[in-house]
Protein backbone atom coordinates (compact mmCIF):
# COMPACT_ATOMS: atom_id res chain seq x y z
CA UNK A 1 0.00 0.00 0.00
CA UNK A 2 1.23 3.66 -0.93
CA UNK A 3 -0.96 6.59 -0.51
CA UNK A 4 -0.74 9.13 -2.30
CA UNK A 5 -2.23 12.83 -3.49
CA UNK A 6 -2.51 14.21 -6.40
CA UNK A 7 -3.12 17.91 -7.11
CA UNK A 8 -4.58 19.85 -10.40
CA UNK A 9 -3.08 22.80 -10.42
CA UNK A 10 -5.08 23.69 -13.76
CA UNK A 11 -8.80 23.14 -11.90
CA UNK A 12 -7.54 24.98 -8.73
CA UNK A 13 -9.29 28.13 -7.41
CA UNK A 14 -7.60 28.89 -4.57
CA UNK A 15 -10.69 28.96 -2.44
CA UNK A 16 -8.72 27.70 0.38
CA UNK A 17 -11.79 24.81 1.04
CA UNK A 18 -9.44 22.58 1.76
CA UNK A 19 -7.28 24.73 4.37
CA UNK A 20 -10.50 25.17 6.47
CA UNK A 21 -11.71 21.88 6.02
CA UNK A 22 -8.39 20.52 7.55
CA UNK A 23 -8.22 23.00 10.05
CA UNK A 24 -11.50 21.79 11.13
CA UNK A 25 -11.19 18.17 10.91
CA UNK A 26 -8.16 18.03 12.94
CA UNK A 27 -8.31 20.63 15.37
CA UNK A 28 -5.67 22.60 14.24
CA UNK A 29 -4.85 25.47 16.30
CA UNK A 30 -5.99 28.71 15.33
CA UNK A 31 -3.25 30.70 12.96
CA UNK A 32 -1.92 27.18 12.15
CA UNK A 33 -2.49 25.15 9.62
CA UNK A 34 -1.48 21.51 7.48
CA UNK A 35 -1.98 22.48 4.21
CA UNK A 36 -1.96 25.34 2.38
CA UNK A 37 -2.07 27.49 -1.04
CA UNK A 38 0.43 29.13 -3.34
CA UNK A 39 0.17 31.16 -5.52
CA UNK A 40 3.02 31.49 -8.15
CA UNK A 41 2.85 34.03 -11.02
CA UNK A 42 5.66 33.61 -13.70
CA UNK A 43 6.51 34.99 -16.41
CA UNK A 44 6.86 39.17 -17.98
CA UNK A 45 3.25 41.49 -17.98
CA UNK A 46 1.72 40.93 -19.95
CA UNK A 47 2.40 37.02 -21.19
CA UNK A 48 1.99 36.08 -17.57
CA UNK A 49 0.88 32.51 -16.09
CA UNK A 50 -0.34 31.86 -12.88
CA UNK A 51 -0.25 28.28 -10.76
CA UNK A 52 -2.10 27.71 -7.72
CA UNK A 53 -1.13 25.01 -5.77
CA UNK A 54 -2.88 23.15 -2.79
CA UNK A 55 0.13 22.20 -1.06
CA UNK A 56 0.99 19.89 2.56
CA UNK A 57 3.07 17.10 3.81
CA UNK A 58 4.32 15.30 0.81
CA UNK A 59 4.83 11.64 2.69
CA UNK A 60 8.09 11.28 1.16
CA UNK A 61 9.17 8.02 0.38
CA UNK A 62 12.84 9.03 1.90
CA UNK A 63 12.03 11.06 4.55
CA UNK A 64 14.84 13.41 6.24
CA UNK A 65 12.20 14.53 9.18
CA UNK A 66 12.10 10.80 10.26
CA UNK A 67 15.64 10.68 9.65
CA UNK A 68 16.95 12.74 11.50
CA UNK A 69 14.17 12.52 14.88
CA UNK A 70 16.12 11.57 17.82
CA UNK A 71 13.65 9.88 19.82
CA UNK A 72 11.35 7.88 16.79
CA UNK A 73 8.44 10.26 17.63
CA UNK A 74 8.16 10.82 13.48
CA UNK A 75 7.84 7.34 11.93
CA UNK A 76 5.90 5.81 8.55
CA UNK A 77 2.79 4.18 9.26
CA UNK A 78 1.35 1.73 6.85
CA UNK A 79 0.88 3.42 3.29
CA UNK A 80 3.82 5.34 3.76
CA UNK A 81 1.98 8.23 6.07
CA UNK A 82 4.27 9.84 8.31
CA UNK A 83 3.17 10.75 11.14
CA UNK A 84 4.57 12.33 14.76
CA UNK A 85 4.07 10.38 18.51
CA UNK A 86 3.14 13.50 20.41
CA UNK A 87 4.21 11.86 23.94
CA UNK A 88 7.54 10.82 22.35
CA UNK A 89 8.35 14.28 20.55
CA UNK A 90 10.77 16.48 22.88
CA UNK A 91 10.12 19.90 20.43
CA UNK A 92 13.92 19.53 19.24
CA UNK A 93 12.59 21.12 15.87
CA UNK A 94 15.38 18.67 13.93
CA UNK A 95 12.50 17.30 11.89
CA UNK A 96 11.25 21.41 10.93
CA UNK A 97 14.93 21.77 10.20
CA UNK A 98 14.94 18.74 7.90
CA UNK A 99 11.91 19.27 5.94
CA UNK A 100 12.53 20.96 2.58
CA UNK A 101 8.79 21.68 2.44
CA UNK A 102 8.15 23.48 5.70
CA UNK A 103 5.42 21.71 6.09
CA UNK A 104 5.65 21.01 9.85
CA UNK A 105 5.05 23.00 12.71
CA UNK A 106 5.67 23.30 16.80
CA UNK A 107 2.12 23.13 17.99
CA UNK A 108 1.54 25.56 20.97
CA UNK A 109 1.41 22.67 22.80
CA UNK A 110 5.09 21.83 22.72
CA UNK A 111 4.88 18.85 20.36
CA UNK A 112 5.55 19.10 16.62
CA UNK A 113 2.16 18.69 14.15
CA UNK A 114 2.15 18.14 10.14
CA UNK A 115 -0.55 16.62 8.10
CA UNK A 116 -1.52 13.21 8.52
CA UNK A 117 -2.87 12.27 5.56
CA UNK A 118 -6.49 12.09 7.78
CA UNK A 119 -5.21 8.06 8.67
CA UNK A 120 -8.29 8.26 10.94
CA UNK A 121 -10.50 8.82 8.04
CA UNK A 122 -8.60 6.80 5.40
CA UNK A 123 -8.57 3.88 7.99
CA UNK A 124 -12.68 3.57 7.75
CA UNK A 125 -12.46 3.79 4.20
CA UNK A 126 -13.09 8.03 3.97
CA UNK A 127 -11.38 10.26 2.07
CA UNK A 128 -8.99 12.59 3.48
CA UNK A 129 -11.02 15.57 4.65
CA UNK A 130 -9.15 18.60 1.94
CA UNK A 131 -10.18 15.98 -0.82
CA UNK A 132 -13.84 14.99 0.05
CA UNK A 133 -14.66 18.98 0.26
CA UNK A 134 -12.89 20.30 -2.84
CA UNK A 135 -15.45 21.83 -4.83
CA UNK A 136 -13.40 21.87 -7.90
CA UNK A 137 -12.56 18.31 -7.72
CA UNK A 138 -9.22 19.05 -7.88
CA UNK A 139 -7.63 16.85 -5.05
CA UNK A 140 -7.32 13.28 -6.02
CA UNK A 141 -6.08 10.20 -2.99
CA UNK A 142 -5.95 6.81 -3.20
CA UNK A 143 -3.14 3.73 -3.19
CA UNK A 144 -0.92 4.30 -5.68
CA UNK A 145 -0.01 0.42 -5.90
CA UNK A 146 -4.08 0.13 -6.90
CA UNK A 147 -4.33 0.01 -10.38
CA UNK A 148 -7.85 1.36 -10.15
CA UNK A 149 -7.49 4.40 -7.43
CA UNK A 150 -8.38 7.78 -8.25
CA UNK A 151 -4.25 8.83 -7.98
CA UNK A 152 -3.03 5.91 -10.17
CA UNK A 153 -5.54 6.79 -12.59
CA UNK A 154 -4.76 10.76 -13.58
CA UNK A 155 -1.16 10.27 -12.83
CA UNK A 156 -1.29 7.86 -15.48
CA UNK A 157 -3.60 9.69 -17.98
CA UNK A 158 -1.68 13.51 -17.48
CA UNK A 159 1.46 14.89 -16.83
CA UNK A 160 2.61 16.08 -13.79
CA UNK A 161 5.79 17.07 -11.55
CA UNK A 162 6.54 17.11 -7.98
CA UNK A 163 7.83 19.61 -6.15
CA UNK A 164 12.08 19.73 -5.28
CA UNK A 165 12.43 16.62 -6.48
CA UNK A 166 16.54 17.77 -6.21
CA UNK A 167 15.92 17.60 -2.66
CA UNK A 168 16.43 13.73 -3.09
CA UNK A 169 13.17 13.28 -0.69
CA UNK A 170 10.92 11.21 -3.20
CA UNK A 171 7.83 13.62 -2.55
CA UNK A 172 4.19 11.48 -2.88
CA UNK A 173 1.57 14.71 -3.85
CA UNK A 174 1.77 15.24 -7.19
CA UNK A 175 1.07 18.53 -9.21
CA UNK A 176 -0.70 17.69 -12.66
CA UNK A 177 0.40 20.37 -15.30
CA UNK B 1 9.05 37.83 -12.71
CA UNK B 2 8.59 35.43 -10.17
CA UNK B 3 6.10 35.35 -7.75
CA UNK B 4 5.09 33.22 -5.06
CA UNK B 5 2.47 34.10 -2.00
CA UNK B 6 0.66 32.27 -0.07
CA UNK B 7 -2.79 33.28 -0.36
CA UNK B 8 -4.23 30.91 2.41
CA UNK B 9 -3.21 32.95 5.27
CA UNK B 10 -0.02 30.47 6.19
CA UNK B 11 1.26 32.52 8.85
CA UNK B 12 2.93 30.08 11.09
CA UNK B 13 4.75 31.64 14.08
CA UNK B 14 8.66 31.04 13.80
CA UNK B 15 8.25 29.36 10.65
CA UNK B 16 6.79 31.54 8.07
CA UNK B 17 8.23 33.91 6.23
CA UNK B 18 11.27 31.78 7.40
CA UNK B 19 12.22 28.67 9.33
CA UNK B 20 14.35 30.67 11.96
CA UNK B 21 12.86 28.29 15.01
CA UNK B 22 16.60 27.84 16.91
CA UNK B 23 17.74 30.86 18.49
CA UNK B 24 20.40 31.58 20.81
CA UNK B 25 20.57 28.06 22.80
CA UNK B 26 21.47 26.17 19.74
CA UNK B 27 24.88 27.78 18.79
CA UNK B 28 25.67 28.62 22.43
CA UNK B 29 25.20 24.31 23.26
CA UNK B 30 27.57 24.30 19.91
CA UNK B 31 29.85 26.56 21.04
CA UNK B 32 30.37 25.23 24.93
CA UNK B 33 30.45 21.87 23.20
CA UNK B 34 33.40 21.78 20.65
CA UNK B 35 35.66 23.85 23.69
CA UNK B 36 34.92 21.02 25.99
CA UNK B 37 35.85 18.86 23.14
CA UNK B 38 39.05 20.47 22.85
CA UNK B 39 39.89 21.22 26.62
CA UNK B 40 39.10 17.46 27.04
CA UNK B 41 41.39 16.65 24.07
CA UNK B 42 44.40 17.96 24.72
CA UNK B 43 44.23 17.08 28.39
CA UNK B 44 44.13 13.26 27.63
CA UNK B 45 46.30 13.65 24.14
CA UNK B 46 49.22 14.70 26.79
CA UNK B 47 48.25 12.30 29.22
CA UNK B 48 48.71 9.85 27.33
CA UNK B 49 51.96 10.89 25.66
CA UNK B 50 53.64 11.28 28.77
CA UNK B 51 53.69 14.85 29.19
CA UNK B 52 51.67 15.45 32.05
CA UNK B 53 54.81 17.07 33.53
CA UNK B 54 55.27 19.65 30.58
CA UNK B 55 51.85 20.61 30.42
CA UNK B 56 50.36 20.85 33.92
CA UNK B 57 47.60 23.55 33.16
CA UNK B 58 46.68 21.69 29.88
CA UNK B 59 46.36 18.09 31.74
CA UNK B 60 45.53 19.09 35.32
CA UNK B 61 43.13 22.10 35.74
CA UNK B 62 42.17 23.57 32.11
CA UNK B 63 39.42 20.70 31.88
CA UNK B 64 38.20 21.17 35.22
CA UNK B 65 36.18 24.13 33.11
CA UNK B 66 35.14 21.21 30.61
CA UNK B 67 32.01 19.83 33.18
CA UNK B 68 30.94 23.41 33.73
CA UNK B 69 30.62 24.53 30.02
CA UNK B 70 28.68 21.23 29.24
CA UNK B 71 26.01 21.80 31.80
CA UNK B 72 25.76 25.00 30.52
CA UNK B 73 25.12 23.89 26.83
CA UNK B 74 22.81 21.30 28.56
CA UNK B 75 20.90 23.94 29.87
CA UNK B 76 20.69 25.73 26.68
CA UNK B 77 19.47 22.91 24.89
CA UNK B 78 16.83 22.08 27.31
CA UNK B 79 15.91 25.63 26.88
CA UNK B 80 15.48 25.16 23.63
CA UNK B 81 13.08 22.33 23.94
CA UNK B 82 9.51 23.00 23.37
CA UNK B 83 8.56 19.69 24.92
CA UNK B 84 11.17 19.74 27.74
CA UNK B 85 9.28 17.44 29.92
CA UNK B 86 9.93 14.54 27.53
CA UNK B 87 13.67 14.82 27.24
CA UNK B 88 13.63 11.77 28.69
CA UNK B 89 12.34 10.19 25.18
CA UNK B 90 16.22 10.77 24.05
CA UNK B 91 17.23 7.76 26.35
CA UNK B 92 14.79 5.50 25.56
CA UNK B 93 15.90 4.65 22.01
CA UNK B 94 19.29 4.70 19.76
CA UNK B 95 19.02 5.95 16.21
CA UNK B 96 21.89 5.60 14.48
CA UNK B 97 20.89 7.95 11.87
CA UNK B 98 20.06 11.17 13.49
CA UNK B 99 22.89 12.75 14.64
CA UNK B 100 21.38 14.46 17.73
CA UNK B 101 20.28 10.90 18.94
CA UNK B 102 23.86 10.05 19.01
CA UNK B 103 25.19 13.25 19.93
CA UNK B 104 23.15 12.93 23.25
CA UNK B 105 24.37 9.88 23.81
CA UNK B 106 27.94 10.82 23.69
CA UNK B 107 27.24 13.73 25.83
CA UNK B 108 25.55 11.29 28.38
CA UNK B 109 29.08 9.62 28.26
CA UNK B 110 31.33 12.39 28.10
CA UNK B 111 29.68 14.30 30.91
CA UNK B 112 30.31 11.66 33.84
CA UNK B 113 33.56 11.03 32.67
CA UNK B 114 34.41 14.83 32.23
CA UNK B 115 33.55 15.24 36.05
CA UNK B 116 36.06 12.30 36.89
CA UNK B 117 38.86 13.71 35.00
CA UNK B 118 39.27 17.02 36.98
CA UNK B 119 38.55 15.32 40.28
CA UNK B 120 41.45 12.89 40.10
CA UNK B 121 43.91 16.17 40.04
CA UNK B 122 41.30 18.50 42.58
CA UNK B 123 44.51 18.95 44.86
CA UNK B 124 46.53 20.22 41.29
CA UNK B 125 43.43 22.43 40.53
CA UNK B 126 43.37 23.91 44.08
CA UNK B 127 46.74 25.00 44.07
CA UNK B 128 46.45 26.80 41.00
CA UNK B 129 43.47 28.72 42.26
CA UNK B 130 44.91 29.13 45.90
CA UNK B 131 45.32 32.83 47.02
CA UNK B 132 43.87 33.86 43.56
CA UNK B 133 39.78 32.92 43.77
CA UNK B 134 38.77 32.27 47.04
CA UNK B 135 35.68 31.23 45.91
CA UNK B 136 36.71 28.74 43.99
CA UNK B 137 39.17 27.43 46.62
CA UNK B 138 36.37 27.00 48.58
CA UNK B 139 33.87 25.56 46.46
CA UNK B 140 37.09 22.88 45.84
CA UNK B 141 37.93 22.59 49.73
CA UNK B 142 33.69 21.71 50.16
CA UNK B 143 33.84 18.84 47.43
CA UNK B 144 37.30 17.70 49.17
CA UNK B 145 35.46 17.33 52.73
CA UNK B 146 32.67 15.96 51.31
CA UNK B 147 35.10 12.81 49.66
CA UNK B 148 36.18 12.13 52.69
CA UNK B 149 32.80 11.88 54.56
CA UNK B 150 31.55 10.01 52.25
CA UNK B 151 32.95 6.32 51.14
CA UNK B 152 31.29 6.28 47.81
CA UNK B 153 32.93 9.68 46.83
CA UNK B 154 36.04 7.92 48.06
CA UNK B 155 35.79 5.15 45.99
CA UNK B 156 34.96 6.93 42.90
CA UNK B 157 37.82 9.58 43.67
CA UNK B 158 40.29 6.44 44.36
CA UNK B 159 38.63 4.80 41.00
CA UNK B 160 39.28 6.93 38.35
CA UNK B 161 43.11 8.01 40.05
CA UNK B 162 43.79 4.07 39.37
CA UNK B 163 41.89 4.09 36.08
CA UNK B 164 43.09 7.49 34.49
CA UNK B 165 44.41 5.77 31.79
CA UNK B 166 40.94 4.05 30.58
CA UNK B 167 39.47 7.53 31.32
CA UNK B 168 42.26 9.13 28.94
CA UNK B 169 41.35 6.35 26.25
CA UNK B 170 37.43 7.36 26.20
CA UNK B 171 38.03 10.86 26.74
CA UNK B 172 40.25 11.24 23.70
CA UNK B 173 38.08 9.20 20.91
CA UNK B 174 34.36 10.79 22.54
CA UNK B 175 36.56 14.42 22.60
CA UNK B 176 36.80 13.85 18.46
CA UNK B 177 33.68 12.28 18.23
CA UNK B 178 31.69 15.30 19.94
CA UNK B 179 33.89 18.16 18.21
CA UNK B 180 32.81 16.40 14.93
CA UNK B 181 29.20 16.07 16.69
CA UNK B 182 28.50 19.64 16.29
CA UNK B 183 29.11 20.23 12.91
CA UNK B 184 27.63 17.15 11.99
CA UNK B 185 24.27 17.94 13.70
CA UNK B 186 23.85 20.52 11.07
CA UNK B 187 25.05 18.95 8.12
CA UNK B 188 22.67 16.48 8.23
CA UNK B 189 19.72 18.62 7.20
CA UNK B 190 19.77 18.58 3.46
CA UNK B 191 16.69 20.97 3.15
CA UNK B 192 19.46 23.65 4.61
CA UNK B 193 21.69 24.07 1.95
CA UNK B 194 24.09 26.18 4.09
CA UNK B 195 24.23 23.32 6.40
CA UNK B 196 24.23 20.73 4.02
CA UNK B 197 27.90 20.07 3.84
CA UNK B 198 30.19 17.45 5.01
CA UNK B 199 32.69 20.30 5.75
CA UNK B 200 30.80 21.01 8.84
CA UNK B 201 32.04 18.09 10.73
CA UNK B 202 35.82 18.35 10.39
CA UNK B 203 35.42 22.59 10.46
CA UNK B 204 33.53 22.63 13.46
CA UNK B 205 35.88 19.90 15.22
CA UNK B 206 39.03 22.31 14.34
CA UNK B 207 37.21 25.19 15.70
CA UNK B 208 36.62 23.33 18.56
CA UNK B 209 39.83 22.47 19.08
CA UNK B 210 41.41 25.92 18.43
CA UNK B 211 39.16 27.52 21.23
CA UNK B 212 39.70 24.94 23.73
CA UNK B 213 43.89 25.20 22.94
CA UNK B 214 43.14 29.29 23.23
CA UNK B 215 41.59 28.37 26.73
CA UNK B 216 44.32 26.75 27.91
CA UNK B 217 46.83 29.46 26.80
CA UNK B 218 44.88 31.96 27.97
CA UNK B 219 45.43 29.51 31.84
CA UNK B 220 48.82 28.90 31.14
CA UNK B 221 51.57 30.38 33.47
CA UNK B 222 54.53 28.44 32.11
CA UNK B 223 56.08 30.08 29.41
CA UNK B 224 56.95 27.30 27.32
CA UNK B 225 52.83 25.48 27.84
CA UNK B 226 51.75 29.12 26.39
CA UNK B 227 54.02 29.13 23.52
CA UNK B 228 53.16 25.27 22.75
CA UNK B 229 49.53 25.81 23.07
CA UNK B 230 49.77 29.25 20.97
CA UNK B 231 51.86 27.21 18.18
CA UNK B 232 48.66 24.42 18.13
CA UNK B 233 46.62 27.43 18.05
CA UNK B 234 48.49 28.87 15.13
CA UNK B 235 47.77 25.69 13.28
CA UNK B 236 44.37 25.30 13.84
CA UNK B 237 44.08 28.59 12.32
CA UNK B 238 45.59 27.41 9.46
CA UNK B 239 43.80 24.67 8.62
CA UNK B 240 40.11 26.24 9.64
CA UNK B 241 41.12 29.14 7.07
CA UNK B 242 42.05 26.30 4.40
CA UNK B 243 38.63 24.34 5.41
CA UNK B 244 36.68 27.85 5.42
CA UNK B 245 38.17 28.88 1.48
CA UNK B 246 37.19 24.99 0.67
CA UNK B 247 33.58 25.19 2.03
CA UNK B 248 33.29 28.39 -0.14
CA UNK B 249 34.73 26.78 -3.25
CA UNK B 250 32.40 23.60 -3.19
CA UNK B 251 29.47 25.64 -2.70
CA UNK B 252 30.00 27.68 -5.44
CA UNK B 253 30.44 24.81 -7.59
CA UNK B 254 27.28 22.88 -6.57
CA UNK B 255 23.29 23.62 -7.43
CA UNK B 256 21.78 26.69 -7.10
CA UNK B 257 20.76 26.19 -3.59
CA UNK B 258 24.06 26.16 -2.11
CA UNK B 259 25.11 28.72 -4.27
CA UNK B 260 22.35 31.20 -3.57
CA UNK B 261 23.58 30.10 0.54
CA UNK B 262 27.10 31.06 -0.17
CA UNK B 263 25.84 34.28 -2.19
CA UNK B 264 24.97 35.11 1.82
CA UNK B 265 28.10 35.45 2.45
CA UNK B 266 29.57 36.56 -0.96
CA UNK B 267 27.51 40.41 -0.81
CA UNK B 268 25.15 39.30 1.11
CA UNK B 269 23.64 40.15 4.69
CA UNK B 270 26.04 38.44 6.35
CA UNK B 271 29.33 39.32 4.10
CA UNK B 272 30.60 41.57 7.34
CA UNK B 273 30.33 39.71 9.79
CA UNK B 274 31.61 36.52 8.72
CA UNK B 275 34.85 37.96 6.92
CA UNK B 276 35.09 41.03 8.77
CA UNK B 277 34.18 40.16 12.50
CA UNK B 278 35.12 36.21 12.31
CA UNK B 279 37.65 35.85 9.54
CA UNK B 280 39.43 38.91 10.52
CA UNK B 281 38.63 39.80 14.05
CA UNK B 282 38.48 36.13 15.18
CA UNK B 283 41.03 34.22 13.22
CA UNK B 284 43.46 36.54 11.29
CA UNK B 285 44.23 39.29 14.07
CA UNK B 286 44.54 36.47 16.88
CA UNK B 287 47.02 34.41 14.29
CA UNK B 288 49.02 37.84 13.91
CA UNK B 289 49.47 38.70 17.22
CA UNK B 290 50.32 35.14 18.27
CA UNK B 291 53.34 35.55 15.33
CA UNK B 292 54.06 38.54 17.11
CA UNK B 293 54.59 37.01 20.20
CA UNK B 294 56.23 34.08 18.92
CA UNK B 295 59.56 36.22 17.36
CA UNK B 296 59.54 38.06 20.53
CA UNK B 297 56.96 40.93 21.01
CA UNK B 298 55.75 41.07 24.38
CA UNK B 299 52.27 40.99 24.21
CA UNK B 300 49.21 39.73 26.88
CA UNK B 301 48.38 36.35 25.82
CA UNK B 302 44.81 37.03 27.34
CA UNK B 303 43.82 38.92 23.60
CA UNK B 304 44.64 36.82 21.79
CA UNK B 305 42.95 33.70 23.49
CA UNK B 306 39.82 36.07 23.81
CA UNK B 307 39.58 37.38 20.16
CA UNK B 308 39.77 33.62 19.46
CA UNK B 309 36.97 32.53 21.77
CA UNK B 310 34.86 34.98 20.86
CA UNK B 311 35.71 34.32 17.06
CA UNK B 312 34.35 30.61 17.56
CA UNK B 313 31.11 31.64 19.32
CA UNK B 314 30.48 34.19 16.83
CA UNK B 315 31.06 31.51 13.65
CA UNK B 316 28.34 29.23 15.53
CA UNK B 317 25.92 32.08 15.83
CA UNK B 318 26.28 32.97 12.15
CA UNK B 319 25.88 29.47 10.93
CA UNK B 320 22.47 28.79 13.01
CA UNK B 321 21.39 32.07 11.90
CA UNK B 322 22.41 32.02 8.07
CA UNK B 323 21.88 28.24 7.79
CA UNK B 324 17.66 28.87 8.72
CA UNK B 325 17.52 31.23 6.26
CA UNK B 326 18.79 29.26 3.27
CA UNK B 327 16.11 26.54 1.99
CA UNK B 328 14.76 25.29 -1.11
CA UNK B 329 12.89 26.88 -3.79
CA UNK B 330 10.07 25.80 -5.85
Amino acid sequence: MRYAMAMDTKKCVGCSDCVVACQTENNVPHGYCRDWIVENVDGTYPNLELELRSERCNHCDDTPCVRTCPTGASHIIEGGIVKVTHVECIGCGACIQACPYDARYFHPDGYVDKCTFCDHRVAKGQETACVAVCPTKCLYFGDLEDYNSPVSKVLRERKWKVNAPEAGTKPQVYFLI
Amino acid sequence: MKEELFVSGRDIPFIDPVLHIWHWQIPLYLFVGGLAAGLIFFASYFYLSGKEKEYPIAVQVAPFLAPIVIVLGLIALLLDLRHPAFFWQLYTTIRLDSPMSWGAWTLGVVMPLSVLWPLTYIYEIRAYFDGKIKLAVNIIDWIIKLKNRYWVLEWVFDFSVKNRKAIAIINLVLSIVLGVYTGILLSAFNARPLWNTSLLGPLFLVSGLSTGAATIMWMAKDHHEKITFSRIDLLLIAIELFFIVHLFMGFLASTAVQQEAAALFLGGEFTAVFWGFFVMGGLVFPAILEILELIGYKIPISIPAFFILFGGALFRFIMVEAGQITRYLY
